[in-house]
C-alpha cells in the first residue's frame, strides 16, 4: 500500500497507448448516438424508460454495495449475497403479511408498517449474512483464495434451497401497497409513486451507509481492516468482529433491497436472487469493486442499460438478451478495465 | 507447515494422542451405536453399517494369519452360497465382498495397475450383473445401465474440468459452456437442423436422401472436441491473464451467455441456428455401419439404436449397453490423456503455475500459453462428453446447460479431490449417480422410513439437489479441502496455505485510485 510502489504503475498506466480505450470510446459514442436517436424518435417514452431504469438502478445499487463492501474488506466475491437479497424479499413478505397484516388500500398506516418491515428485514438479512461469514468464510481465512470462493458458491446454492423449502417453487406475491398514482405527468411522461418510493427509501439508506463508513468509529475500523488486517489488529481493532460487522451491514443492505424489490414488483421467487445478484455484482465491478460511489454509479448505469434494452422499441435486442448484455459488459470490463470506471479501492474512499 | 490450524487439525492431534486400544474401542463402540440406531430406522441400513465396519476392522487385525482366518471365515460360506445358488439379491453382496477381500490381497507394489484394471473389468461387466445386484441400504437398487452412461459422461467432464481446476488451479465456473458447445456441434452436424443443405458423410441408419447435414458421430466426437478446444482458446486468450476470482467470474459470465444464445438462437439475425427452447432433436444414431459390422462378425454393432440380437451369459445385449461400453472407451481415452498430461512437461508447468504463478513465470514458464493449453485440454474432453451425451439422448436442449451443471461438475472435482484423477472419477461417479437416481431413491427411503410420531415427511429430495451439492461443497471445503482421495501435493498446498498473490495487485490500483 506504500505510495512509492504505486508510482511505476501510475506511470505505465498514463503512458499506455490505449487501443482498447479507443475502441471503447467508439462503442460508447455509437451507444450515445443510438440513444440520442431514440430520444429524437419518441422523447416521452425515452424519458419514461430512463426513469424506470434509474429506479431499477437504485435497487441494484443496494445489492451492489453489499458485494463491494465485502470485497473491499476480504477480497472475496460473496456469491451468496444475491440469495440473501432473495431471502430479504421473502422476509418482507412474511413480516408484512403475517405480522402486520399489510394489504392493499390501508391508507397512511402503511408508512410505519413498511418502515418497521424494512428494519426487521434488514436485521434478519444482516444476521444471516454475518452467520454465513462465520460458517463458510471465517474458517478459511488463511486458505488459498479460491477456497472461500468455492464455499461461497456452495452457500449460495444452500440459501437458494432454503428459500425453495420455505416458500416453494412458485412465485410468492407481496401485497401491492405502494400507490400507483402519478407523482407527475408531463407531456406524456409520468412517474408513479411506487417507482419514486423505491428511490426515496434508497437514498436515506445510502446516506446512512456513507455516514457509517466515513464518520463513525466502526467505519474507521472497517476502513483500517480493509487496508491491512495485521496492522489493524496491532492497533487494537478486533478484525474478526469488524468483518462480521461488515457482513451485517452488507446483509442489511440486501434486506432493504429485498423489501424494495418485492414491494415494487410484488413477486419474489427462490431463484431470483442469484441472477439479480450477478447483475448487481456486474454493477459493482463496472463502477470499480471495493469503491462505494462506484458501486452506486455502476448500478444506475446497469439499471439504465437494462431498461433501455427492454423498453425501447428501436434496434434494441430486447429482454431475451438482457443477461447476455449485462454479462458481456462484465466480461469486457474485467478484460479491458478490471479496475472499473472509478477505480478499484478499499472503502477508505467512502 | 503449521500443524494445528483449524478445529479439524486440533481434534485430530488430540485424537492421535490417545492410546491405540482406546481409539479402537471408541470407534468400534461408536459404530455399534450407529448401527443400532440405524437398525431401528431400517434393518438393512443397520446391517449395512455393521458389514462395512466389519470389513474395515478385518483389515486392521494386525497379524496376518488372524486376518486371513477372519476373511476366510467370512468368505468361504459366502462364496460357496453365492456360486451354487442363483445369482441374485443378498448373495451378490457376498460376491462383492469376496472381490473386495481378494483385491485387498494384491501386493502393494502391484496395486497401481491391478486396482484400476479390476475396476475396469467390473465396470465393463456391469450390464451383465446389474440386474442381479443386491439392494443397497438408503440408496436402493443399483443404477441401471442408462444411468451408467450418464455417470460415465459426467465423470469424463469432471476429468476434463480437473485439468483446468485441479492441475492448473484455474477456477472455471462456466464449464457447462464447453459441454453445450460439444452437444450443439453434434446436433448441428447430425440432424435435420439445416434442411436446405443436404450433405451425408458416413451417417448410419438414415435415408440417404434425407435433408440436413449428417456426418458420422465418430468424426463428430473429434470435431466437437476440436471446436470446443478452439472455443476454449478464444475464451481463454483475453481472460486468462485475470487473477483467480475474476477469471471465475468471467467464465461464469460465458457460462450464462452461452445458454441464452442457445435459447434465443431460433431467431438469430433471422436465422434459426439452435431451434430455441425446443432444442435440436432427433440426432442421428451412432454405429459402425454394415461393412465393419459384418466384417467383425457382428461384434461391432451397425447401429446402436437397433442393437442387438446377441445374447451373452443369458443377458440380452441392448443399445444402452453398447452406449455404456463406448462411454467406457471414451473415458479410458480421457483418463489416459489426462494421466499422460499430468506427468508431461506441460502438466508440470500447470502445477508450477498453480503453486506459485510468479515463481513459475520467473523459471521461464510462459504463463499465457500454458494456461491456454489447460483451458483447451479441459475444453476438448468437455466437448467430446457433450457430443456423446447429446447422441445418447438423441437431443440437446438449452435447459441442459444451466449454471448449476457447472457447479455440479465442479462439486465432483472438489468432492473427489482436486488434482487426483482417481478421486475425481469416484466423486464424479457418485454425484452423477446421486443426481440421476440416488437422490430420488434416498428420498423415497426417507419418506417411508423416517417418521415423527405417525407423521411421514413428504420430501421431494431431488428438488433440493443443488442445495445438497452446496452442502457437500461447503463440508468438503471446510473439513477436507483436498477431497476424498487427495492428491498429496494438492493437500499440502491447501493445508499450508499457498502464497498465491496475483499478478495484478489490488493494492497498487488502490493507491492510484
Amino acid at each position: 500500500m506504500s505510495s512509492d510502489a504505486s508510482v511505476p504503475v501510475l506511470a505505465t498506466r498514463l503512458k499506455r497507448p490505449s487501443i482498447t480505450g479507443g475502441i471503447a470510446m467508439l462503442l460508447l459514442v455509437g451507444l450515445v448516438a443510438l440513444l440520442v436517436k431514440e430520444f429524437a424518435v419518441s422523447p416521452s417514452q425515452f424519458v419514461q424508460i430512463t426513469l424506470i431504469g434509474f429506479t431499477l438502478g437504485c435497487v441494484y445499487a443496494l445489492v451492489a454495495l453489499g458485494y463491494t463492501l465485502v470485497y473491499g474488506i476480504l477480497e472475496l466475491i460473496n456469491f451468496a449475497h444475491g440469495d440473501v437479497f432473495m431471502l430479504g424479499g421473502m422476509f418482507t413478505i412474511t413480516y408484512a403479511t403475517s405480522f402486520f397484516n399489510l394489504h392493499q388500500g390501508q391508507g397512511w398506516v402503511i408508512v410505519p408498517i413498511v418502515f418497521a418491515t424494512l428494519l426487521l428485514s434488514m436485521l434478519s438479512c444482516g444476521l444471516i449474512n454475518a452467520a454465513i461469514e462465520l460458517v463458510a468464510y471465517r474458517p478459511l481465512r488463511s486458505a488459498p483464495r479460491l477456497a472461500p470462493l468455492i464455499t461461497a458458491i456452495g452457500m449460495s446454492f444452500i440459501i437458494e434451497d432454503v428459500g425453495l423449502a420455505w416458500k416453494g417453487p412458485n412465485y410468492v406475491t407481496a401485497p401491492d401497497v405502494f400507490p400507483h398514482s402519478n407523482v407527475f405527468a408531463f407531456r406524456g411522461v409520468s412517474y408513479a409513486w411506487n417507482h419514486l418510493l423505491v428511490v426515496l427509501i434508497t437514498l436515506p439508506v445510502l446516506l446512512a451507509l456513507s455516514y457509517l463508513v466515513q464518520r463513525t468509529r466502526q467505519g474507521k475500523a472497517m476502513r483500517a481492516t480493509a487496508q491491512d488486517k495485521d496492522a489493524a489488529a496491532i492497533m487494537g481493532i478486533n478484525v474478526n468482529r469488524t468483518i462480521s460487522f461488515t457482513f451485517l451491514i452488507a446483509g442489511a443492505l440486501a434486506g432493504a433491497a429485498g423489501l424494495l424489490y418485492s414491494l415494487w414488483t410484488t413477486t419474489v421467487r427462490y431463484d431470483q436472487g442469484f441472477q439479480l445478484g450477478l447483475i448487481a455484482f456486474t454493477a459493482a465491478v463496472f463502477g470499480g469493486i471495493g469503491n462505494l460511489p462506484g458501486a452506486v454509479l455502476g448500478a444506475i448505469l446497469i439499471g439504465l442499460i437494462q431498461a433501455w434494452n427492454e423498453g425501447l422499441p428501436w434496434h434494441m435486442p430486447g429482454s431475451d438478451w438482457t443477461e447476455s448484455i449485462v454479462f458481456s459488459i462484465l466480461i469486457l470490463i474485467l478484460v479491458f478495465r478490471p479496475e472499473g470506471l472509478l477505480g478499484e479501492r478499499t472503502p477508505e474512499g467512502g | 507447515m503449521t500443524a494445528d490450524v483449524g478445529l479439524r487439525n486440533q481434534l485430530r492431534t488430540q485424537w492421535r494422542a490417545l492410546p491405540e486400544l482406546q481409539r479402537f474401542g471408541i470407534t468400534a463402540a461408536a459404530e455399534v451405536v450407529l448401527a443400532l440406531l440405524l437398525y431401528f430406522l431400517d434393518h438393512s441400513l443397520g446391517y449395512g453399517v455393521l458389514t462395512v465396519a466389519a470389513v474395515y476392522w478385518i483389515f486392521k487385525l494386525p497379524p496376518l494369519p488372524w486376518r486371513a482366518a477372519a476373511q476366510g471365515a467370512l468368505l468361504v460360506p459366502f462364496l460357496v452360497s453365492a456360486l451354487t445358488h442363483a445369482f441374485t439379491g443378498a448373495r451378490s453382496l457376498l460376491l462383492a465382498l469376496a472381490i473386495g477381500f481378494a483385491a485387498s490381497w494384491i501386493p502393494k507394489r502391484h496395486r497401481g495397475w491391478a486396482m484400476p484394471l479390476l475396476a475396469l473389468v467390473l465396470a465393463v461387466l456391469y450390464p451383465f450383473y446389474q440386474s442381479g445386484m443386491f439392494t443397497m441400504p438408503l440408496f436402493g437398487v443399483f443404477p441401471d445401465v442408462a444411468t451408467g452412461v450418464y455417470m460415465l459422461v459426467f465423470v469424463m467432464m469432471a476429468v476434463g474440468l480437473n485439468i483446468v481446476v485441479g492441475y492448473a488451479g484455474l477456477l472455471d465456473l462456466g464449464y457447462v459452456a464447453f459441454y453445450a458447445t460439444g452437444a450443439y456441434t453434434a446436433a448441428w452436424f447430425a440432424s435435420l437442423q439445416f434442411p436446405h443443405v443436404t450433405w451425408h458423410l458416413g451417417a448410419i441408419g438414415i435415408d440417404p436422401n434425407l435433408p440436413g447435414i449428417h456426418v458420422t458421430i465418430w468424426a463428430l466426437l473429434l470435431l466437437a472436441g476440436v471446436i470446443t478446444a478452439l472455443f476454449g482458446i478464444v475464451i481463454g486468450l483475453p481472460t486468462l491473464r485475470l487473477r483467480g476470482d475474476y477469471l471465475a467470474i468471467v467464465t461464469l459470465g460465458f457460462g450464462e451467455i452461452l445458454p441464452q444464445i442457445a435459447r434465443n438462437g431460433d431467431n438469430l439475425f433471422g436465422q434459426n441456428i439452435t431451434n430455441g427452447p425446443n432444442g435440436i432433436t432427433p440426432i442421428d444414431s451412432i454405429g459402425f455401419g454394415h461393412h465393419l459390422s459384418s466384417w467383425t462378425g457382428g461384434f461391432l454393432p451397425a447401429n446402436y439404436l437397433q442393437c442387438c440380437s446377441a445374447k451373452v451369459f443369458g443377458h440380452q445385449i441392448q443399445g444402452t449397453d453398447v452406449f455404456f461400453w463406448t462411454a467406457i472407451a471414451l473415458l479410458l481415452f480421457t483418463v489416459f490423456c489426462s494421466l499422460r498430461l499430468q506427468y508431461s512437461r506441460l502438466g508440470r508447468a500447470w502445477i508450477a503455475i498453480r503453486e506459485d504463478e510468479t515463481a513459475a513465470a520467473a523459471m521461464g514458464i510462459p504463463l499465457m500459453r500454458t494456461k491456454t493449453w489447460a483451458y483447451a485440454s479441459g475444453a476438448f474432453f468437455g466437448g467430446i462428453a457433450g457430443a456423446y451425451y447429446a447422441t445418447f439422448k438423441s437431443a440437446t436442449f438449452p435447459g441442459d446447460f444451466f449454471f448449476n451443471i457447472s457447479v455440479f461438475i465442479l462439486c465432483m472435482v472438489i468432492l473427489g479431490g482436486m488434482g487426483n484423477i482417481w478421486g475425481v472419477i469416484v466423486g464424479g461417479a457418485f454425484l452423477a449417480y446421486l443426481n440421476q437416481e440416488g437422490l430420488a431413491n434416498t428420498g423415497a427411503w426417507i419418506n417411508s422410513n423416517i417418521h415423527v410420531g405417525s407423521h411421514h415427511p413428504n420430501l421431494d429430495v431431488p428438488l433440493y439437489a443443488s442445495g445438497i451439492y452446496g452442502v457437500i461443497i461447503l463440508i468438503v471445503m471446510l473439513f477436507r479441502p483436498e477431497g476424498l482421495i487427495p492428491s498429496r501435493r494438492r493437500a499440502a498446498e491447501l493445508h499450508e496455505g499457498v502464497h498465491d498473490e496475483p499478478e495484478y495487485s489490488v493494492e497498487h490500483a488502490g493507491a492510484v485510485g
